[in-house]
This record gives C-alpha cells, sequence and structure tokens, in this order.
C-alpha cells in the first residue's frame, strides 16, 4: 500500500485553481521529484499536503489514514515534514533552538541530542554557529538547517520544496547527498526540483505539472529520455 | 529629605507595576500584531477582585495576617483574569484573525468599554479603598524613604519579570512562542498549535496583569472601575516607548515611564514657577514619549519595522 496516496486532488486560493484534480502516489521508501515550470502549482500541491492550505476537493491519504482536513500542527506526528519554499528558518531564533523547533512533538530528550549531535557532524558549520541567530547564516546552511530541522520529527515521509533554490553548485551537491542519504536510510522524499535533469537523476518516479494538473508521470529514467521533457524542462 | 531620590525610589515603583502591565501588551503585540486595548481592563478587574476578596476577608474578621489576606486576594484575581484574557481572545480577536487590520482593533476599543460598563455594574461607580492590613514601615535610603509596600512591589516584580525572560528564553513554551511570532505557518509544520499558543500568551499576560492591579490598588490604596483606562494607556505607551514586541523593551519602557514621570511630578511644579501643579504629571510624561517616538519610531530597543520577517 502507498505511504502517501493523493486523489483527485485541488487546490484553490479563492477563484483561482491552482491545482486541479492531482493523483499520484508515493510508495514506503520511494523517491519521487515533481518538476514542472514556474507557477505550476508545485509549490501549492506541497503545502495542501503538509496541512498549510485546505483542500477544495479530493482526498489525501497518508499512513492508512486520510489527513484531507488535518491542520499542519497534526500531520507532522503522524510522520511527515516539509522543508518548505524559501527555507523558512527562524532568522532570530538560534541554529540550535531552530533544532529543536524541528524535534517540537519529540519527548525523547537523549535520542534528539543524539540525532542533533549528527546533524552538526554532517553540516560541521551549523555545529560552530550553533548559538547565533538563524538569520546569520548563508544561503546553503540555512537549506541545511531546514532539512536537518525536518529530518528531527523523525518523519517517514519527507516533502522538499525546491531546496537547491539560489545554492551554489557546491552547495547543491551537498544537499543532494543529503537527500540521497536520508532515502537510503528508508525516508520516503517527494522533490519538488527546478533543475529536472539533477531530479530526475536523483529520484525513482517522477511527475511532470503543467498548469495545475499532473500532465505525466512514470519511471525517472523513462521521463528523463522524453524528447518533450528534455525540450521543455532540460534547456536542450 | 532628597527629593531627587525619592522620586526615583517613587518612579521605579511605579515603573515597574507600568512594566508589568507593559509586558502583556506587548507579548500579544509580538504574536499578532494586535493591540489588546482590553489589556488595562484586566488589570482592573485583577484589582477589583483582589479588592472584593480582601474586604470580604476583612469583613468577617478572619484571624490571618495582612500579608497573607493580600495574597488570598491575589490568587482569587490571577485565575479569573486568565479567564477574562483567555475569553477576550477567543470570543473577540480570533474570529477576526483574518479580517483588515483596523477590525480587531476597533474590536479592542470595544471589549475595553464592554469590561468597564461589566465593572461598573458588579462593583458601582465608587471608590473603592484598600483595607489598611499591609505593614506600614518605612525605611531611610540614600536620603529618602521607602516602604514595605514599595519593596515588596519592586521585588515581586523583578522576580516576575526573570521569570518571564526565564521562561520566554529557555522553555519550550517560550520557544514556541518565539517560533509562532516569527512564522505561526512555519511552527505550525514543527508541530506547534499557533492557537494554543496565542491563549497561553494570554492567559499569562493576564495574569502579570493581576498582579499587577493588586501592586497598584495596594499602593494609592484604592481601586476603581475606570482605573484601567489611564493605566492601560501608559503600560501601552510604555511598551511603545520601548518598542513593542521586545519583553525587555516593555520592562525598560515601564520603568522610563515610571521615573520620568514621578520626577516630572516632583518637579514641574518648581520649573514652571507654579503655573503647572503636579497633576500635570500625565502630561510631562506622554510629551516624553512623543519626544521619543519622533527621534526613534520603533521605540528604544525596537528593530526597523522592515526587520521583522
Ligand atoms: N497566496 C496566493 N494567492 C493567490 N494565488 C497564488 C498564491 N500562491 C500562489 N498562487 C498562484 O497559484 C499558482 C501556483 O503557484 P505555486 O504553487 O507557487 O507554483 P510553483 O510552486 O509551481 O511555482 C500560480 O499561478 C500562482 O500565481
Ligand atoms: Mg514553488
Amino acid at each position: 500500500m502507498s505511504l502517501l496516496a493523493i486523489q483527485h486532488l485541488s487546490v484553490s486560493y479563492g477563484n483561482i485553481q491552482a491545482v486541479s484534480r492531482a493523483d499520484f502516489t508515493v510508495d514506503e521508501g520511494e523517491r519521487v521529484c515533481l518538476i514542472g515550470a514556474n507557477g505550476a502549482g508545485k509549490t501549492t500541491l506541497l503545502k495542501a499536503i503538509a496541512g498549510m492550505l485546505p483542500v477544495a476537493h479530493g482526498a489525501i491519504h497518508f499512513a492508512g489514514q486520510s489527513i484531507t482536513r488535518l491542520a499542519s500542527h497534526q500531520i507532522v506526528h503522524l510522520g511527515l515534514a516539509l522543508v518548505p519554499e524559501g527555507r523558512g528558518i527562524f532568522s532570530r531564533l538560534s541554529v540550535q533552538e531552530n533544532l529543536a523547533m524541528g524535534a517540537y512533538i519529540r519527548r525523547d530528550k537523549a535520542a534528539v541530542q543524539q540525532e542533533t549531535n549528527e546533524i552538526y557532524q554532517r553540516f560541521p558549520r551549523l555545529g560552530e554557529r550553533r548559538n547565533q541567530p538563524a538569520g546569520q547564516l548563508s544561503g546553503g546552511e540555512q537549506q541545511m538547517l531546514a532539512i536537518g530541522r525536518a529530518l528531527l520529527s523523525r518523519p517517514r515521509l519527507l516533502l522538499l520544496d525546491e531546496p537547491s533554490m539560489g545554492l551554489a553548485p557546491l552547495m547543491v551537491k551537498t544537499i543532494f547527498e543529503t537527500i540521497a542519504d536520508v532515502a537510503e536510510r528508508g525516508v520516503s522524499v517527494l522533490l519538488v526540483e527546478q533543475n529536472a535533469r539533477l531530479a530526475l537523476a536523483t529520484c525513482e518516479r517522477g511527475l511532470v505539472m503543467e498548469r495545475g494538473e499532473i500532465a505525466l508521470q512514470g519511471a525517472a529514467a523513462t521521463l528523463a529520455q522524453d524528447a518533450t521533457i528534455q525540450r521543455a524542462y532540460f534547456g536542450v | 529629605m532628597d527629593i531627587f531620590v525619592q522620586q526615583i525610589i517613587n518612579g521605579l515603583v511605579l515603573g515597574s507595576v507600568y512594566a508589568l502591565v507593559a509586558l502583556g501588551y506587548t507579548m500579544v503585540y509580538g504574536i499578532l500584531e494586535l493591540i489588546n486595548f482590553a489589556h488595562g481592563e484586566v488589570t482592573m478587574i485583577g484589582a477589583m477582585v483582589s479588592l472584593t476578596v480582601i474586604s470580604a476577608l476583612v469583613g468577617v474578621g478572619v484571624d490571618l495576617p495582612g500579608v497573607v489576606i493580600v495574597l488570598l486576594g491575589l490568587l482569587a484575581a490571577i485565575p479569573v483574569c486568565m479567564g477574562v484574557g483567555f475569553t477576550i481572545e477567543r470570543l473577540a480577536y480570533r474570529p477576526l484573525r483574518n479580517a483588515p487590520r483596523l477590525a480587531p482593533l476597533i474590536t479592542a476599543i470595544g471589549v475595553s468599554i464592554v469590561l468597564q460598563n461589566i465593572a461598573m455594574l458588579i462593583w458601582g461607580r465608587q471608590y473603592i479603598s484598600f483595607p489598611p492590613i499591609l505593614p506600614q514601615g518605612r525605611h531611610q535610603i540614600l536620603g529618602a524613604t521607602i516602604t514595605d509596600v514599595q519593596i515588596a512591589i519592586l521585588v515581586a516584580s523583578v522576580v516576575l519579570m526573570l521569570g518571564l525572560t526565564l521562561m520566554v528564553k529557555k522553555s519550550r513554551l517560550g520557544r514556541a512562542m518565539r517560533a509562532t511570532a516569527q512564522s505561526p505557518q512555519i511552527a505550525g509544520l514543527m508541530g506547534v498549535n499557533a492557537n494554543t499558543v496565542i491563549s497561553l500568551t494570554f492567559i499569562l499576560g493576564s495574569a502579570l496583569a493581576a498582579v499587577a492591579g493588586v501592586m497598584v490598588s495596594a499602593y494609592y490604596g484604592l481601586a476603581h472601575y475606570y482605573m484601567g483606562f489611564l493605566l492601560g494607556l501608559k503600560a501601552f505607551s510604555a511598551a511603545v516607548l520601548g518598542g513593542i514586541g521586545n519583553l525587555a523593551g516593555a520592562v525598560l519602557g515601564g520603568l522610563l515611564l515610571g521615573v520620568i514621570e514621578s520626577l516630572g511630578a516632583g518637579y514641574i511644579g518648581g520649573l514652571t514657577g507654579g503655573v503647572l501643579g503636579s497633576n500635570y504629571q500625565d502630561v510631562f510624561a506622554f510629551f516624553i514619549l512623543i519626544l521619543v517616538l519622533m527621534f526613534r519610531p520603533s521605540g528604544l530597543l525596537g528593530e526597523r519595522v522592515g526587520e521583522r520577517a
């Protein structure tokens, strides 16, 4: 059974329908990417799944349970975390406090401490600056912080909204290595990414969104070979 | 007697009461960017409820020390104020959470008037006097006098302010409050229920207001259904003076306003050759407020508005 199942999902801003009748699933342990032009509705779709936007029509099931009408603060308890577009770190809280917020729903202090230290080992820059306001970090460091923070809620499914946006190539590489590692440990991933080539190379399956609809979906390798996709999204 | 030192002491005592009330304004503003104009009335209700309990206990002649009786009054006032603060948010502000900014502001003024009128119906229009049951000790310090009540107000305020600061800086709830103040949506993704945090903020601010209400009525020896208006206005001004949304700013603004007002009251007669009496102290305090805001619109410790994410 799928970990995440989206059925005929529509999401609107007032009269503007930003997502229309989306249908797809993400299986346990699977890596799925969602590509599409600016304004296609990718962010809207992720926000609706995470409970930040109300669902107009359709249903969202996660781990066998309907989350269609749940608020984001309830959904995170079920094991679904979103790394939002633009990172959404708390700039006035310290790096350490941002991570503590990621573990807000947890009571097992010792394990949280252990995992926080692991994040500092993986991203030494975060450890060095743990007591500084997170707003002082560079964009790439903030993205690492946002991912580390999301992982501290111990998600089964991690949604990432354009984690490479505005980052230098070396930083993009680090971020994608991290995503691969996370998936390696059994966390399912739904990745929204502008860099379609990189996204399809990282994931097993791909979804293509156009004007609010899932226009195409299939194995990432197949999509990467598709001439229309190459023309539209690879910039060739 | 040294008038200057005396007015500084009086000002700090008064200012610490302003600061406690100002903290309530600033905490709510920090999270909702809402001016809870009814907060002064919550302070008034704290004073009224505690005085009612204190008078009743004194009236039936209970054999307890005055301090204990006042503490019992406070113990009754705190939960009542917490309930009032919670209810105000729930009924008056929450339904308007996504309305244009002006709507909750007007509502706040409306709630304030409603609470004043309810208080007038319950307690009447007359002044209620504080029974003289507290220790009346007077101590000399630097050529001035400080009373037992003044010492108690100062000590209790410092303890409460330190406690609040510690809570906001170190505790899980305090962290959630600061995260929610920055972005309720992102805090929600972390599992924070913004409504719960907002309710707790009102409850906490109202508890401080209850204590301030008891302090101010013990200090002046009376309470009145209308006392929340000026007290609230001054505490709000103190919060703005210090930089609204900033806890340290509320404390600094409160103390400064208290001291300025006190010095103003002490010297204004002499400075104006007797044209303006000490009853002009309120004007003096607001005049300073306007001056500060002309040069630092965001308040003494406030950040420029653009810096709020
Ligand atoms: N808060 C909003 N209010 C109204 N329309 C919005 C809002 N956010 C996004 N939209 C519109 O919804 C559509 C999808 O936006 P979005 O989900 O951000 O796309 P993407 O993430 O694929 O770039 C766009 O046309 C955008 O203009
Ligand atoms: Mg987007």
